[in-house]
C-alpha cells in the first residue's frame, strides 16, 4: 500500500472499512454529509450496508441493532444531529453495545457534547480527537478497537477541516491487539436451548438466568469507565520539556497552535504545547506533570471554554491557567471564524505572556 | 394436559392452565395484571415460532411497556430497546444477519405515539422483518394515559372526560397506513379477547412470519389486547369492552397479504 492523496472523508471511510466496519447509517448534515456519501458508495462494494436513515434517531438505533448482532458498525452526524442520538448512545453504554459515532462537528463547539454527553445515567464515551487527516485515518480504526475492547460506544471527533482537507494518507489495517470474542452478540442461535441471550441496559436477564439487574449492571459499567479513565488517557506534547508557557489545545486547532509555538521558539520564547488526543478520558496526569514547570498554561480552543474545565480539573494551581480561545464562527455558521489563524493565536499568546511579566 | 371440567364453575382453571407447557416460554408465571391480554399474545407468538421450527435463528427486539418482559420470558435471543425504536434496531440486526428471523414487539404507545416514524420508514424500505404491535389503547405501564391509538370517548388519566377529537385528535390506524406502502407485504389486525379471535390472530402471526421467511417485505400484525387496569374497569369486562368499543375503531381482519403465503399456511 502506498500513500494516496485523500480527502478526509475518504480517508476515514477507507480506514473504517480496513477496520472491518460493514454497517453504517446516517442522515445528511454538513460537514458529516461527505462521510455518509463515501460510506454509501464504498460499503456495498465490500459487502457492507449503508442505510439512508430517516432521522438521526433511526440512524443510531439501526447502528445499535447491527452492533448488537455483532457487526462492526458506525454512525455519525453533526452537533444537532448528534444531540438527537444521545439517548441511544447512553443506552448503548449501559447495555454495553459497541459502535462508533463519527461526530463531524461545526468547529469545536461540541466538546461538552462528546465528553459530558446529554444521555441518561452514569456513562462516559471515549472520545478521540485527531488533529489532521493522517491521524483521523488512524483514529477511525482505533475507535472501533476501543469500542470492542470495552464494549462501549466510542466517539470520533472531527470537523470540516478533517472532513474536507486533502492529505497524503496511507490507509493500512492496524493491529491494536487481541479482542474478546463477541459471544454476547445476538445471532438467534440460542433459541430453545435454555441459554438464549438478552441484551438490556437494565440487565434483567432471562427468568431462568437472572442478570445483574439495574443496580448491578450500572455499577459494573461505572467501574468499567473508571478502568478506562485510568488506562486510555492519550496525549501529545510539542517542545514542552522546558516550556515556561504551555499552550493546551485539541483537535484541528492544535495544528495552528503548534505552528505558532514553533515560530515563537525560533524567536527565543520558551513555549511548548500539550494536546489531549483522548478528550475523554482527559489526560489529566500528563497535563498536571507538563504544567508543573510552566509559569502559565494558556488554553486555546474555538469555543467559549469547554476543555478549559478539564484543564482546571487537572491542574491544582489554577492561577496559572488563562483562556485565550473564544467563540468564533464564520458567516455560514458552519465553520470556524477569524480566530483560527496563526496571527490571532500568536497575538493572544504574546499578550498573555506580556500580562504575566 | 389436564382436562378442564366444563360442568363446574372454573374455580381452579388458572392452576390447570398453568400446567400446560408453552413452547419457548421459560416460565408460565407472569408479572402482569389479572385480565391482561399480553400473556395470551406472547404465548401465541412463541407457539408460532416453535411450530415453524425457527427458534434457533430468531431474534426479538422489544420496546418499553408491560410487554417488555417477553425478552426475559422467551427462550430466544433478544434485545430490549429504546421506546419507539424497535423497527430501527430490528433493521440493523436483519441487515447484518439476513438469515435470521427478526421480529419486534411494541405497544401502541411505543409504536404509534413515540415511534410512528420508525415503523413507517421500515415499511417503506420493505425491511424483511416482522413487527407486532400489542394495542391496548393506553400507556398501561405508566398507569393508563392516552396514546396515539386511544379510541374516541375512552377515558384515561390524561383524557378524563374521554378522548375528544377536537381536543386530542383522532386515533391513528397504523395498520391501514402501512397497507399503502409497497414495501409492506403483510398487514393484519387480530385480537385476544376470545378463543376464536386468539386462533385467528395466531394464524395472522404465522402468516406474518411466513411472509418474512418468503423474503417478501415487512410484515405487520396488530393485536388488540385487554387492559382492564388501564381501562379502569372490572377484569371480566375487558374482553367485551374490547369487542364493543375498540373493534369499532380498529376492525379485525387481514388488510394485506401475498397470495402464496396465504395458500401455503393452512
Amino acid at each position: 500500500m502506498v500513500a494516496q492523496l485523500l480527502q478526509g472523508a475518504d480517508a476515514i471511510t477507507e480506514a473504517a472499512i480496513a477496520a472491518g466496519c460493514r454497517f453504517f447509517a446516517g442522515y445528511p448534515m454538513l460537514p458529516f454529509t461527505d462521510l455518509l456519501e463515501r460510506m454509501s458508495r464504498r460499503l456495498p462494494q465490500v459487502g457492507g450496508v449503508c442505510m439512508n436513515a430517516a432521522s438521526e434517531l433511526e440512524a443510531v438505533n439501526m447502528t445499535l441493532g447491527a452492533a448488537a448482532a455483532g457487526a462492526r458498525a458506525g454512525t455519525g452526524s453533526t452537533g444537532q444531529g448528534v444531540a438527537l442520538m444521545q439517548e441511544a448512545v447512553a443506552e448503548a453504554a449501559q447495555a454495553e453495545i459497541p459502535f462508533v459515532v463519527f461526530t463531524m462537528a461545526r468547529g469545536q463547539q461540541d466538546y461538552f457534547q462528546c465528553t459530558r454527553g446529554g444521555g441518561w445515567g452514569d456513562y462516559r464515551t471515549i472520545t478521540l480527537a485527531p488533529r489532521d487527516v493522517v491521524e483521523a485515518a488512524e483514529h477511525a480504526q482505533l475507535a472501533f478497537h476501543l469500542a470492542d475492547l470495552y464494549r462501549s460506544p466510542t466517539i470520533f471527533y472531527g470537523d470540516y477541516l478533517i472532513a474536507d482537507t486533502n492529505m497524503s494518507v496511507e490507509v493500512v489495517a492496524r493491529d491494536y491487539g487481541e479482542l474478546p470474542a463477541k459471544d454476547w452478540a445476538v445471532d438467534g442461535s440460542r433459541g430453545g436451548t435454555g441459554k438464549s441471550r438478552l441484551i438490556w441496559s437494565w440487565d434483567m436477564g432471562k427468568v431462568n438466568n437472572r442478570g445483574r439487574q439495574p443496580d448491578g449492571q450500572w455499577r459494573k459499567v461505572a467501574a468499567k469507565f473508571e478502568e478506562i479513565a485510568a488506562a486510555e488517557q492519550r496525549h501529545e506534547t510539542f517542545m514542552a520539556d522546558d516550556a515556561e508557557y504551555l499552550v493546551v489545545s485539541w483537535g484541528t486547532s492544535a495544528a495552528f497552535v503548534d505552528y505558532v509555538v514553533e515560530e515563537l521558539r525560533a524567536e527565543g520564547v520558551r513555549i511548548g504545547s500539550f494536546r489531549p488526543i483522548t478528550l475523554w478520558p482527559f489526560p489529566e496526569k500528563a497535563l498536571e506533570e507538563a504544567a508543573a514547570k510552566a509559569k502559565k498554561v494558556l488554553v486555546y480552543e474555538v469555543n467559549a471554554g469547554q476543555m478549559l474545565e478539564d484543564v482546571r480539573l487537572s491542574i491544582s494551581d489554577r492561577s496559572k491557567i488563562q483562556f485565550i480561545g473564544g467563540v468564533s464562527v464564520d458567516y455560514s455558521g458552519m465553520r470556524q471564524g477569524d480566530i483560527l489563524e496563526a496571527a490571532p493565536i500568536r497575538e493572544r499568546i504574546r499578550q498573555a505572556i506580556a500580562e504575566g511579566d | 394436559m389436564a382436562v378442564i371440567p366444563t360442568d363446574l364453575p372454573p374455580t381452579t382453571a388458572h392452576v390447570q392452565i398453568a400446567t400446560a407447557r408453552v413452547p419457548l416460554q421459560l416460565s408460565n408465571d407472569h408479572h402482569l395484571c389479572a385480565g391482561c391480554g399480553h400473556p395470551v399474545a406472547q404465548r401465541l407468538i412463541l407457539e408460532v415460532i416453535a411450530e415453524l421450527g425457527i427458534a434457533n435463528r430468531t431474534i426479538v427486539t422489544a420496546g418499553h411497556g408491560c410487554y417488555t418482559g417477553i425478552v426475559s420470558y422467551a427462550d430466544i435471543d433478544a434485545v430490549q430497546v429504546l421506546h419507539g425504536r424497535a423497527p430501527a434496531v430490528s433493521t440493523g440486526i436483519k441487515r447484518v444477519r439476513p438469515d435470521a428471523v427478526v421480529f419486534s414487539v411494541q405497544g401502541d404507545g411505543d409504536m404509534v405515539s413515540e415511534g410512528l416514524h420508525e415503523i413507517l420508514h421500515a415499511g417503506a424500505r420493505g425491511e424483511k422483518i416482522t413487527c407486532i404491535m400489542l394495542n391496548n389503547g393506553v400507556f398501561a405501564d405508566t398507569g393508563g394515559q392516552m396514546t396515539g391509538a386511544t379510541v374516541l370517548g375512552q377515558r384515561t388519566k390524561t383524557s378524563l372526560e374521554g378522548r375528544d377529537a377536537e381536543l386530542h385528535g383522532y386515533p391513528i390506524p397504523v395498520g391501514d397506513l402501512l397497507t399503502q406502502l409497497p414495501g409492506v407485504a403483510y398487514v393484519a389486525r387480530g385480537a385476544v379477547n376470545n378463543a376464536g379471535s386468539i386462533a385467528q390472530t395466531k394464524k395472522f402471526v404465522r402468516r406474518a412470519f411466513q411472509t418474512q421467511l418468503a423474503g417478501a417485505g415487512l410484515s405487520f400484525v396488530e393485536i388488540l389486547t385487554m387492559c382492564p387496569t388501564g381501562w379502569f374497569m372490572p377484569t371480566a369486562e375487558g374482553p367485551s369492552y374490547l369487542a364493543e368499543t375498540i373493534e369499532d375503531t380498529f376492525p379485525i381482519g387481514q388488510l394485506k397479504a401475498m397470495a402464496d403465503v396465504i395458500a401455503g399456511d393452512d
